[in-house]
C-alpha cells in the first residue's frame, strides 16, 4: 500500500541547511458544489441521517420518549426495550459491531464512512449548502473574501452565520433531547428555564457543530481524527479507492474541442482543474492516493461532467483497485475480488456476533436476580429442630409495570422458605428482601458443611420470565 | 520533622513547577520550526527503517496556539487553586471546604425527608410504607450485620422479630437502645458456686421453660437462684427490662438452651455490647430505625408483601 506521507528518500549530504515551519497558516479551501451520482448518494444519506437524528426524537412510546438515554436514572429507553446498567454488555457489542461493519466497509471499498455518513462531512455538506444558497459558488465565495468590507459583505456574511448558528443550535438542542425528555426540555427552553447542565450541552454541542462544520472542516480529517490516519491499515491492493488512470489521462493539457488530441500526444484530462476544485480536503486526486483523500467522489462526478461535455467516456477518475490498474483487470474480475478472504472473514465474525446479540436480545428477561447470603448470621435453630439460613434477594423488575413474583428454593429435600414467597416490585425498580430459608437437619441427616441451592423467582402470570440463581447453604 | 516545618520544600516544588511550565513554552518555541540539512528538502529529516523519510505535514498554525493556550491555563490555574508549594489560591478552594459544601447541599436537599418523619410517632411510622422503606434501607445497612438481614439476630446478637425484649420493646425505649447502644453484663458464677453448682442452677433454669432436667438438681438449683440470681432475673425468673436481664421462662435464649452452653454462661458470664449510634446516624435517622425495628415484631409487611 503506497503511504503517501513516507517515500524513499536518498540519504542527504551535509550541505546548505534551510528552516523549515512546522506550522503553517492554513489555507481556506472553497469547495465547488457538485453534481452527480456520488453526490446524490451522499444527499441522500445526508436525508436519512438528519431524518433519524432530528426527527426520533421525538417520537413516543408507550406514554414516554420512544428513545432516551436516562443517564441520572441510569436506564435507556429504546423503544419497547429498557436497558439497565447491567446490560452494558449490549452497549459493548453495538460498539464491536460499528468496529467490525468499519472494517468491513473499508475493506471492500475504503472510506466509505467518511466520505458519505460522518457527521462532519454531513454536516459540512449542509453548511456549504447554505454557504452556497447565501454567497454563491465558489468563485463567488473567493470575491466575496477578496473584497473590501461593504455593507453587502457584512450583511451577506452575517446572513450565514445566523442561519448556521441557528442550526447549530438546533442540532445542540436535539442532541440534549435524547439525554433529558425533549418535549419538557422545549418548554424549558421557550421559558428560559433550562438547568444549567442542559444549557451548557446545548451550547457546546450547537458551538462544536458549528465549529466543526463551518470552520474546521477538512481540519478535523486532516488533524484531528484517529479512524483517518488508522483506515490505511485496513486497506490492500483489492480495496476500492478513488483514482485517476493515469495512463488514459496522460500527457493533460487544454485542447479544442474539436482536434483530434491524440494525433497530438495528449491523454484524456484536459487539465481542467475541476477535481482539485470541487475538493472539499484541497488535494489533487491525479497525484495519487493521498492520506487527505476522504472517499467523498466530488472528483468523479466532476470530472465525469467535463468528459460528457468533452465526449469522451466517463470514468477516467473512478472507483478502481491497485490491482485492477496494474494488472488491467475488467470490472467484473475487479468487483469479484470483492469476495476475498478478508472481507469473507470480517463478514463472518460480524454475521456471528450480530446473531449473537439477536438471540441474546430476544431472550433477554426483564427481570435481574441477585443473591447474597448473610455474613453474620452462619445459620441459627429455630423451633422445632430446623436450622436457618438468611438471604437477602435484590429482585430488580426492569419492565414498566409492577409485578408479582413468585419465590422458590430448591436443592435439599424439604427445603422452603420461612414467610411469603410472593413480592411485589414496583415498574422499573428494585427490591431487596430478607429471605429465611429452612432445612430440618437431622431428619434429613445433614452433616455440618455447605450445601449448594438454588433460587428460582418467576413472574407470576408469565412463566417465560424466570430467573435462578445459585447461592449455598449452611449446616452447623 | 523539619522537613515538613521548613518552607524550603514549598520553595523548591514551585520554583520547579514553574520552571517546568516557562520549559515547556521554550521547547515549544524552539520546536516549532527546524533547520534541516539539504536546501528545499521537502521531509522532516526523520528516518526509519534505513530508508524511509517523512514528508513535512505542516499543522495547522492555530493548533500550535493551543499548545500555548495550555501554558497559560496552567499559569491561570496555579494561581487560582493550591498547587505551588503552600500557596492556597486566590479562590481560596480546598477538599475538605468542598466536602463540607456538597454535605451542606445534601442536608439541604433530604433534610426535609427525615425532618417530615421525625415529627410522627413511632407507631404511626411502623405503618408507613415510605417510612419503612427507608427504614429497611438504613437497618441493612447498619445493623444486619449483628442482627442479620431479616432482623432475626443470631448467637450472641438478640432477635428483633419475635417481641421478647432485654431492656424493653416501647417505641420511646426502642429510640433509646439505638441511640445510647446498651451493655449486657452477666458476671461469671463459676468461682462463686462451684461446679456442681453451677450444673444444679442450670438444670433449675433449663426447667423454667419446660425443658428435660434432672429432678434432684432442679431442688438444688431454685435454693441457690433463689438466692442470688433473683436480683437480676427476678424470683420468678422472667427477667428484668431496667438492667437487661433476661426471661429465662420463655423458650427464647440469647446463647442458647442446651445444658452445656447454659452451664457454660453461668460459670463464665456474658457480656453483650451494642454500641451507640447518635453520633453515626443523628436522631431523624434512628427514629426511623426505631419504627422499622418496632415493625418487625408489630405485623406490618415489609416492603413488596
Amino acid at each position: 500500500m503506497a503511504q503517501p506521507s513516507l517515500k524513499v528518500i536518498t540519504r542527504q549530504e551535509p550541505g546548505d541547511s534551510a528552516e523549515q515551519a512546522l506550522y503553517e497558516v492554513r489555507q481556506k479551501i472553497y469547495p465547488r458544489a457538485v453534481r452527480g451520482w456520488f453526490a446524490a448518494w451522499r444527499w441522500a444519506l445526508v436525508w436519512a441521517t438528519q431524518l433519524v437524528f432530528y426527527g426520533s426524537a421525538w417520537l413516543t412510546w408507550n406514554d414516554r420518549q420512544a428513545l432516551l438515554f436516562d443517564i441520572a436514572q441510569r436506564k435507556f429507553y429504546i423503544f419497547g426495550l429498557v436497558f439497565w446498567p447491567q446490560d452494558i454488555i449490549y452497549l459493548t457489542v453495538l460498539l464491536v459491531i460499528s468496529a467490525l461493519s468499519l472494517f468491513l466497509f473499508t475493506a471492500i471499498a475504503g472510506r466509505l464512512w467518511c466520505g458519505y455518513a460522518c457527521p462532519q462531512t454531513v454536516y459540512t455538506e449542509i453548511f456549504l449548502w447554505i454557504e452556497k444558497l447565501i454567497e454563491g459558488d465558489r468563485s463567488k465565495r473567493i470575491r466575496l473574501d477578496r473584497s473590501e468590507l461593504s455593507p453587502a459583505k457584512v450583511t451577506r456574511k452575517s446572513a450565514k452565520h445566523a442561519v448556521w448558528i441557528a442550526l447549530a443550535l438546533w442540532t445542540g438542542f436535539t442532541f440534549v433531547g435524547y439525554f433529558t425528555p425533549i418535549r419538557d426540555l422545549w418548554h424549558e427552553v421557550w421559558h428560559g428555564s433550562t438547568g444549567s447542565w442542559a444549557t451548557f450541552w446545548i451550547l457546546f454541542y450547537g458551538f462544536a457543530t458549528y465549529g466543526n462544520a463551518g470552520w474546521m472542516r477538512e481540519q478535523v480529517c486532516k488533524y484531528m481524527c484517529p479512524y483517518a490516519r488508522f483506515q490505511s491499515a485496513m486497506f490492500d491492493r483489492d480495496t476500492l479507492i478513488i483514482t485517476y488512470d493515469p495512463e488514459r489521462g496522460e500527457p493533460r493539457g487544454p485542447r479544442a474541442r474539436n482536434i483530434d488530441y491524440r494525433a497530438r500526444g495528449l491523454g484524456d484530462c484536459v487539465d481542467c482543474g475541476v477535481c482539485v476544485q470541487v475538493c472539499p480536503t484541497g488535494i489533487d486526486i491525479r497525484n495519487g492516493l493521498q492520506y487527505e483523500c476522504i472517499g467523498c467522489a466530488a472528483c468523479i462526478d466532476g470530472c465525469n461532467q467535463v468528459m460528457d461535455k468533452m465526449g469522451t467516456p466517463r470514468g477516467l477518475i473512478r472507483y478502481s483497485t491497485e490491482h485492477a490498474l496494474e494488472r488491467k483487470l475488467s470490472r467484473a474480475q475487479m468487483f469479484r475480488r470483492v469476495f476475498r478472504l478478508r472481507s469473507l472473514v470480517y463478514l463472518a465474525i460480524l454475521a456471528g456476533i450480530v446473531i449473537a446479540a439477536g438471540v441474546s436480545l430476544y431472550l433477554r428477561v426483564p427481570l435481574k436476580l441477585d443473591v447474597i447470603r448473610d455474613r453474620a448470621a452462619i445459620a441459627r435453630e429455630v423451633a422445632g429442630g430446623e436450622i436457618e439460613n438468611v438471604y437477602r434477594l435484590q429482585i430488580i423488575n426492569t419492565t414498566e409495570k409492577a409485578q408479582r413474583y413468585e419465590i422458590m428454593v430448591s436443592g435439599l429435600h424439604d427445603i422452603h422458605l420461612a414467610g411469603p414467597a410472593e413480592i411485589e416490585v414496583g415498574a422499573g425498580s428494585s427490591l431487596i428482601d430478607p429471605l429465611k430459608v429452612r432445612v430440618h437437619a437431622e431428619r434429613e441427616h445433614l452433616t455440618p458443611g455447605t450445601y449448594r441451592i438454588e433460587f428460582e423467582v418467576r413472574a407470576i402470570g408469565d412463566p417465560r420470565v424466570k430467573v435462578e440463581e445459585k447461592s449455598v447453604f449452611i449446616v452447623r | 520533622m523539619s522537613q515538613f516545618s521548613s518552607s524550603f520544600w514549598d520553595i523548591y516544588i514551585a520554583v520547579i513547577t514553574l520552571v517546568s511550565v516557562v520549559a515547556c513554552g521554550v521547547f515549544l518555541k524552539m520546536q516549532s520550526v527546524r533547520r534541516v540539512a539539504g536546501s528545499g528538502s521537502e521531509t522532516t529529516g526523520h528516518t526509519w527503517d534505513e530508508d524511509l523519510g517523512e514528508y513535512n505535514n505542516p499543522l495547522p498554525r492555530w493548533w500550535m496556539w493551543l499548545f500555548y493556550l495550555t501554558i497559560v491555563f496552567a499559569l491561570v490555574y496555579l494561581a487560582l487553586y493550591p498547587g505551588l508549594g503552600s500557596w492556597k489560591g486566590l479562590l481560596g478552594w480546598s477538599e475538605v471546604g468542598q466536602l463540607k459544601q456538597e454535605n451542606a447541599r445534601a442536608e439541604a436537599m433530604y433534610g426535609p425527608i427525615f425532618d417530615k418523619f421525625a415529627a410522627q410517632d413511632i407507631v404511626a411510622l411502623a405503618k408507613n410504607p415510605d417510612a419503612l422503606a427507608i427504614g429497611q434501607k438504613l437497618f441493612l445497612n447498619n445493623c444486619a450485620q449483628c442482627h442479620a438481614s431479616d432482623g432475626g439476630g443470631s448467637r450472641g446478637f438478640p432477635n428483633l422479630t419475635d417481641n421478647d425484649w432485654l431492656y424493653g420493646g416501647e417505641p420511646k425505649t426502642i429510640e433509646q437502645t439505638i441511640t445510647n447502644g446498651r451493655n449486657g453484663v452477666m458476671p461469671p458464677w463459676g468461682p462463686v458456686l462451684g461446679a456442681e453448682g453451677v450444673k444444679d442452677v442450670a438444670n433449675y433454669v433449663i426447667s423454667l421453660s419446660g425443658g428435660a432436667a434432672d429432678s434432684i438438681r432442679v431442688a438444688r438449683g431454685r435454693e441457690i437462684f433463689a438466692k442470688t440470681c433473683f436480683a437480676c432475673h427476678g424470683a420468678d425468673g422472667k427477667g428484668m427490662h431496667a438492667v437487661g436481664a433476661p426471661n429465662l421462662t420463655d423458650k427464647t435464649w440469647l446463647y442458647g438452651g442446651g445444658e452445656p452452653t447454659v452451664i457454660e454462661t453461668i460459670t463464665k458470664g456474658r457480656n453483650g455490647h451494642m454500641p451507640t449510634w447518635k453520633d453515626i446516624l443523628g436522631p431523624a435517622k434512628i427514629h426511623l430505625l426505631a419504627a422499622y425495628v418496632y415493625s418487625l415484631s408489630h405485623g406490618a409487611a415489609p416492603p413488596g408483601q
